[in-house]
């Protein structure tokens, strides 16, 4: 191409608006259509993702995610200011994928058509010189010309044949396969498409929420679907609002986990009755055998095991005789060992003036081991497994701050009531499973035992099928579009001079793929066309 | 049930062993690239008899003569590039004999940390090169390519190192199989072609402007190092598509959910937009050649990124490290 030329005189009229909005628009078009944009998207898109696998997330970790901006001071506010801690929720990470998407469809309209064109079309006609081919063989040989055509024919059995009579009494076979690509290209495409319009889809109507329950068997081991306030907690997609979600019973009747002699887990597992659908109405209850890598699939959702602890039972008993049982969960705070710690609360019976009340409330805190080391009076766990259980408890009393209106964790005391003195440290001791100790007062606590209990997951996602769906169609179609070669093969067939002379034959080859790697594929089937038979 | 631990300290000399021979092997491959003169015109006439095969125009009698190209002299740096060769496929039969040891040992696949992880990724690289020797003119740059390998190798027998051990329950399944296999195999592969297109750089440079004259003389043709980037990530990009794929099933009946941009999930998807953008970079005008190279390097970055940056520093939840 030179660039010598003058350019051409600007038009001397002046487009109207119309013509100029159709033309801007146009060009918006093609711009973003063009394969060179896309690349440049497609770039950005992997530099957008690349922040939210190097700073924390707040869908994924909301304490780290606080933690991380008040440690970087300014630069953490602007960080946040700008969405990098919600990346895949950002304005910039939305625009760049909706903008892939316009090209994308961009790119796949015409695309499509020129597909459906080109599965209408016969393969092009024989060039008038074969040998100009990037392969190309020829021979003269003794059999007649319907033969090598009849061999030919039958060699080229699956591809795309046509037959013409050429002007001087030669005739030819164009032949073409590897059709298979370009529709691979366009259905991994499409269903690239797909996935992501039913993955954004999900993000509507999701929802996924986590409940500790205990592990058996009782009352307060059912776990209903029935609303939010069923959940520890609840993280509901856009268009849900935690009516309305389909109802299911879940009953954990206990939990099993094996270890190996290092105290590493092998195997959780858990035996569980459920009923949903027409069995909540007949209380009818199923088993089944929940275990990680193998969620309960019912009623449209999901039931996961996430993972376990343990609930000390405490008995209090009131110097009048009273008795109060309570088996709250503690929580892990070691992930190996299971050492825990928590809060077990307790109400005094029978006090019905409020002010007194908040003088005699019980909280036994401190930690609790599985398999326990005592060394120097200071509790450890050595291993997780349940294998000689034991407590190291403060007993508070006072005012647990229950009253006040405010939501506490179940997993601690308010340390605010502990600072104000309104709650105060009455007993310290180590316990052993039917130990027990008395306070001041009378009044005896004693370690009754150790439950177990479970966390659970309940998920729900009602697009996850057509997204796999698609995304299995996009695997089958890049497979398609990467490994078949789409190729051609002419065959030309002419007499020889002179009569009896035999046949020649022109054979010539063109791959349509870059860097297809055809040769060898060519060069056996010339040499079936030129010898007549099979090679070897 | 309980670790062999006879098998697993075989599993380990044989790691170790294997190590041992690529050292020698990359040596000797040094040698062949460093003073082999003739090993340099034997790649110019191979790549002649590639390029014959592969595309040129080529007249009749060349063809159908097809006679391979008359033996190059066996000089003695052609010998020792032969004895590298050897030793890679000893070496490698020893890497296998490893990584199959310490699965008996362990009673399961032998990926299950990072340790064994690697061990797979620079197993399946170094088939996958011993396979781009055979079909291309490439053997004296096996140096270059089994620097990585050892480097790994490395760096996971001493500083990754792990005893055998069962994984924790959320590993035992049997996408531990397919997914991790789909996964260690793709990358194996990824370095292949991330080597090539490095070498294309230097080698196009040298070709448009004579740089790089001293090491890229000895660097066979730019097409020739093009087609072994482009076959290899042709290859390994659908299966790395295959991997995550099933990395979404497996997570959606281990944690809840298919994807949930998990650190190795993103990073993972980055790579994939990557090599997707490599393989559209050779489609479009301008992009070809060096960029698509760049691109392809850079794809092999954001995968060594995704091994060790988000195992060892990142917490998620495809910590199984097994360090720290």
């Amino acid at each position: 191409m030179t660039t010598t030329e003058i350019p051409p005189k600007p038009p001397q009229y002046r487009p109207t608006v119309a013509k100029r909005v159709l033309g801007f628009l146009r060009n918006t078009w093609r711009g973003l259509t063009a394969m060179r944009t896309a690349l440049i998207l497609l770039f950005l898109l992997a530099l957008a993702a690349l922040p939210g696998a190097l700073l924390p997330q707040r869908a994924l970790n909301p304490p780290k995610t606080d933690q991380y901006i008040t440690d970087h001071g300014w630069w953490g506010t602007l960080l946040d200011r700008l969405q990098f801690f919600s990346v895949y929720s950002s304005v910039w990470f939305s625009a760049i994928y909706l903008l892939l998407l316009v090209s994308l469809v961009g790119c796949l309209l015409p695309r499509s058509f020129d597909y459906v064109r080109s599965m209408r079309a016969k393969p092009v006609l024989t060039p008038r010189n074969l040998s100009r081919m990037p392969h190309f063989r020829e021979a003269t040989v003794e059999r007649d010309a319907a033969d090598v055509l009849a061999a030919a024919r039958a060699r080229f059995k699956g591809w795309r044949t046509v037959e013409r009579d050429e002007e001087d009494g030669a005739r030819s076979i164009s032949a073409e396969r590897g059709y298979l690509r370009e529709t691979g290209n366009l259905v991994f495409h499409f269903g690239m498409l797909g996935l992501i319009v039913f993955f954004a889809l999900g993000k509507l109507f999701t929802y996924d929420g986590q409940v500790i329950v205990q592990a058996t068997g009782g009352p307060d081991s059912v776990f209903c679907n029935s609303g939010i306030y069923a959940y520890d907690s609840f993280n509901p997609g856009l268009r849900v609002d935690g009516t309305d979600l389909e109802p299911f019973c879940v009953k954990i009747n206990d939990f099993a986990a094996q270890y190996t002699e290092s105290g590493e887990p092998t195997h959780y597992s858990s035996n569980i009755d459920y009923q949903s659908g027409a069995d909540l109405q007949t209380g009818t209850w199923k088993p089944y055998l929940l275990e990680v890598n193998s969620p309960l699939r019912t009623a449209g959702d999901r039931v996961y095991l996430l993972g376990h602890g343990y609930t000390p039972i405490f008995t209090v008993t009131y110097p009048n005789g009273d008795k109060r049982t309570q088996a709250t969960q503690w929580r892990p705070e070691n992930q190996v060992t299971y050492l825990s710690d928590g809060a077990t609360k307790f109400d005094p019976p029978g006090i019905t003036d409020a002010a007194e009340r908040r003088t005699k409330q019980l909280a036994i805190t401190g930690l609790f081991a599985p398999t326990s080391f005592v060394h120097a009076g200071v509790l450890t766990s050595s291993a997780p497994g349940l294998n000689n259980p034991m407590v190291a408890i403060d007993v508070m009393r006072g005012d647990l701050g229950l009253d006040s209106g405010q939501g506490q964790s179940i997993f601690e005391i308010d340390q605010s009531m502990v600072d104000d003195g309104r709650l105060k440290q009455v007993a310290r001791q180590n316990l052993a499973v039917g130990q027990s100790l008395t306070l001041d007062d009378g009044t005896k606590v004693s370690f009754d035992g150790v439950q177990q209990w479970v966390s659970l997951q309940v998920s729900h996602d009602p697009t996850q099928d057509y997204v796999l769906v698609f995304a299995v169609a996009m695997l089958l179609g890049l497979g398609a579009s990467l490994l078949v070669k789409r190729r051609r093969v002419w065959l030309r067939v002419r007499p020889a001079d002179g009569a009896g002379n035999g046949t020649v034959v022109q054979v010539g080859g063109l791959a349509r793929t870059d860097q297809a790697g055809y040769g060898e594929e060519f060069t056996r089937i010339a040499d079936e066309l030129l010898t007549g038979g099979k090679r070897k | 049930m309980p670790v062999n631990e006879t098998l697993s300290q075989y599993s380990d000399w044989s790691y170790t062993t294997a190590t041992a021979i690529y050292v020698l092997a990359l040596v000797f491959f040094l040698i062949e690239q460093s003073f082999g003169a003739k090993g340099r015109l034997a790649a110019e006439r191979s790549r002649e008899r590639q390029l014959v095969g592969a595309g040129a125009p080529t007249s009749a009698t060349e063809t159908t003569t097809d006679t391979p190209a008359p033996a190059a002299p066996r000089g003695r740096v052609e010998r020792i590039g032969r004895m590298g060769a050897s030793l890679l496929v000893l070496g490698a039969l020893l890497h296998l004999t490893a990584l199959v040891l310490r699965g008996l040992a362990t009673h399961r696949v032998p990926w299950g940390n990072m340790y064994e992880y690697i061990m797979a990724v620079t197993f399946i690289a170094v088939v996958t090169w011993l396979y781009v020797i055979r079909k291309f003119p490439v053997r004296h740059l096996s140096g270059f390519m089994l620097l990585p390998v050892v480097i790994l190798m490395f760096i996971g027998g001493t500083l990754l190192y792990t005893v055998a051990a069962p994984v924790v329950p959320a590993l035992q399944s049997y996408w531990l199989v397919i997914h991790v296999s789909a996964a260690a195999t793709s990358s194996g592969i990824f370095l292949v072609p991330g080597v090539a297109s490095i070498f294309y750089l230097f080698r196009s440079a040298y070709e448009r402007n004579g740089k790089f004259a001293r090491f890229a003389t000895k660097l066979p043709a730019a097409d020739v190092l093009d087609r072994v980037a482009y076959r290899t990530t042709v290859l390994a990009f659908p299966l790395f598509t295959f991997g995550v794929l099933c990395g979404a099933i497996w997570a959606e009946s281990a944690w809840g959910r298919f994807w949930g941009w998990d650190p190795k999930e993103t990073t993972a998807f980055v790579a994939w937009v990557v090599y997707a953008a490599y393989l559209h970079s050779r489609a479009t005008a301008g992009w070809r050649g060096s960029r698509a190279a760049v691109i392809n390097t850079l794809g092999f970055a954001v995968t060594v990124f995704n091994l060790f940056f988000v195992n060892l520093v990142t917490t998620g939840l495809h910590s199984y490290a097994g360090v720290g």
